[in-house]
């Protein structure tokens, strides 16, 4: 039993590496006074100046510039892989919070029936749609398109989609996340992850999959042994250690940090000191590799 | 409380790291999460701690003020305790939501310190039956992460032991008509005695077992919890059960028994951590809130 209570420290400011020229700006920062530009997202016109409307760093495409933001609300693409919880159930549809700034809509036509079938959706297969989704499910969901509002419509049209099972969720700023060709990834210390574009990461024991005539229907609930379960706290509390330190997350990263963590207590992870520590080697050896 | 959704298999995987003594995060049963902790944050109060355990973050702030002693206590001094649940927690506390949530909190404020060795109320007492100091405790949620008994009585104490009551004197006109002198110097004053002030440790039953500190996951899959305020010698002033579900009267002694060793833990730590802060003096630098 160990109760860690502590100062409260000032946070340290890390100094950013020379070699990262960016241009960083504050709402309502002048980024350029030069007409020629065309004005993206995260900028307005005023005065014949560009100014910045978020905090972030600015990107320059040509005759284009826009600012990216560092903490935002998730902005879907369609493409995107998204990990949502289920927050209504509706005629038709089910809402689904993925840490937008509306919920997303996933409609009962884009969920793959049990058994694979394919025909059109009955009034029977709307009074079923709580037995698939209900209130608090997970899901793991592909963005479909994106209405004129800003919600997304999502889609499971994939066996890897659908819902998800035992493990556990891990809530990161979105703009961390880096988009890769796949989010899924199994990896060698024996958990699964998904990483979702819109920030919730998914850490999940790999489990020995039976028959999948349900697909998705039934989920499996017996007791996860303890050595994966260590993975699986173990990966999440480097997540959260990458999170803080607001460095890019993608499998490479994360498997870094997870070797790097090896040897100190999984509970001391969240430790200040002992994350940074981490963190720090994780960026050497991230570093190293690239060069 | 600030409910978190979570569905079937994400509660049966984290009961089943309980029942294995590994949490999500990786810390057994009666681990705490890491606690940081600041006093005297608040310029204009007599006393004031700031506690931030986890995503938990709490603001005490104690005002002394000159009053009339209670009927019944005519030479003691007493305490008021308000809670306020800022919406900047979650947004159910807007407006009126966070009132039933704080005037629990306070209830329980007022029973844990509803007996005579908790904290030394005679040396409040400026005149019997006419004057006495009147200590205003007023606590601020920032942030729900669960856990709000257990860092609300951390900053509470905190707070008591930083608060500096002003030494006044009576005196006494020709007439009889009695004068209240405030001394000269600022700095003198009265530091109270919290060595018996004691805190709350919840303990939160889920499945067969009991956690301390739950976080609001933990909270969202817990059948009951009992709260059991514990003192730095051991002794329990009061404990009261919250939730639902049932406990059994064997599990109940368990729990208290759990609560009275984590209780001494925290305690020790507790006082050696304000003792380190307050022998840094005026040299200490205040991290505050934008630190």
């Amino acid at each position: 039993m160990a109760v860690d209570i502590r100062l409260a420290t000032a946070r340290k400011r890390v100094p950013l590496p020379a070699d990262v020229g960016k241009h960083l700006v504050s709402p309502g920062d002048t980024i350029t006074t030069d007409t020629g530009f065309m004005r993206g997202h995260g900028t307005y016109m005023e005065d014949e100046k560009l100014i910045a409307s978020v905090a972030g760093a600015v990107e320059r495409v040509n005759k284009l510039i826009c600012v990216k933001p560092l903490q935002t609300r998730y902005n879907g693409e369609v493409g995107d892989v998204v990990v949502g919880r289920i927050t209504e159930v509706q005629q038709k549809r089910w809402k689904v919070e993925t840490n937008s700034r509306l919920d997303s809509v996933l409609l009962l036509s884009s969920v793959n029936l049990p058994g694979g079938e394919l025909r059109r959706r009955s009034a029977e297969d709307e009074l079923m749609m709580r037995d698939y989704l209900q209130e608090g499910d997970l899901i793991s969901a592909e963005v479909q398109a994106v209405f004129s509002d800003g919600a997304l419509s999502l889609h499971t049209r994939s066996l890897k989609y659908g819902k998800l099972g035992q493990g556990t969720v891990v809530q990161v700023s979105p703009s961390l996340v880096k988009r890769r060709k796949t989010h899924f990834h199994n990896l060698p210390c024996g958990a699964a992850i998904i990483l979702g574009n819109n920030g919730y990461i998914w850490i999940y024991p790999i489990m020995e999959q039976k028959d999948d005539e349900a697909g998705g229907f039934v989920t499996n609930l017996e007791p996860v042994p303890l050595s994966d379960r260590e993975v699986i706290s173990r990966l999440r509390n480097c997540i959260i250690a990458l999170n803080v330190h607001k460095m890019l997350l993608y499998d490479t990263s994360v498997l870094y940090c997870y070797e790097s963590s090896l040897h100190q207590q999984i509970k001391d992870i969240l430790k200040p000191e002992i994350m940074e520590e981490i963190v720090m080697e994780t960026r050497q050896r991230l570093i190293d590799q690239e060069g | 409380m600030a409910t978190v959704l979570l569905s079937e298999a994400e509660k049966v995987y984290v009961m089943h790291g309980v029942q294995d003594d590994l949490r999500i995060d990786g810390r057994g049963c009666e681990d705490y999460r890491h606690i940081e902790i600041e006093t005297d944050v608040v310029s204009n109060t007599s006393g004031s701690a700031r506690v931030k355990i986890g995503h938990t973050d709490i603001l005490v702030g104690v005002k002394a003020e000159m009053g009339t002693p209670k009927l019944e206590r005519p030479s003691e001094g007493f305490l008021e305790f308000f809670v306020d649940c800022s919406a900047n927690a979650t947004p159910e506390f807007e407006g009126r939501g966070g009132e039933d949530l704080g005037t629990e909190i306070a209830n329980t404020l007022y029973r844990v310190f509803d007996n005579s060795s908790s904290l030394q109320l005679k040396t409040l007492c400026i005149t019997p039956r006419e004057h006495c100091w009147i200590l205003y405790v007023d606590v601020l949620l920032l942030e729900c992460g669960g856990n709000l008994f257990d860092a609300i009585s951390i900053a509470v104490k905190a707070a008591l032991h930083n608060t500096k009551v002003p030494k006044v004197r009576v005196l006494e006109d020709d007439e009889g008509a009695k004068e209240i002198e405030l001394s000269d110097d600022p700095y003198d004053c009265i530091c109270l005695n919290v060595e018996n002030v004691p805190c709350i440790i919840t303990l939160s039953k889920i499945g067969h077992r009991h956690v301390v500190d739950a976080t609001s996951q933990e909270e969202a899959c817990r059948m009951a919890s009992l709260l059991v305020s514990v003192t730095s010698k051991g002794t329990i002033t009061c404990f009261r059960k919250v939730g639902g579900g049932s406990l059994d009267p064997a599990s109940i002694f368990e729990m208290l028994e759990t609560g009275n060793r984590v209780g001494k833990a925290l305690h020790k730590s507790l006082q050696t951590t304000l003792e380190t802060e307050e022998s840094l003096g005026k040299k200490r630098q205040k991290v505050g809130f934008l630190g």
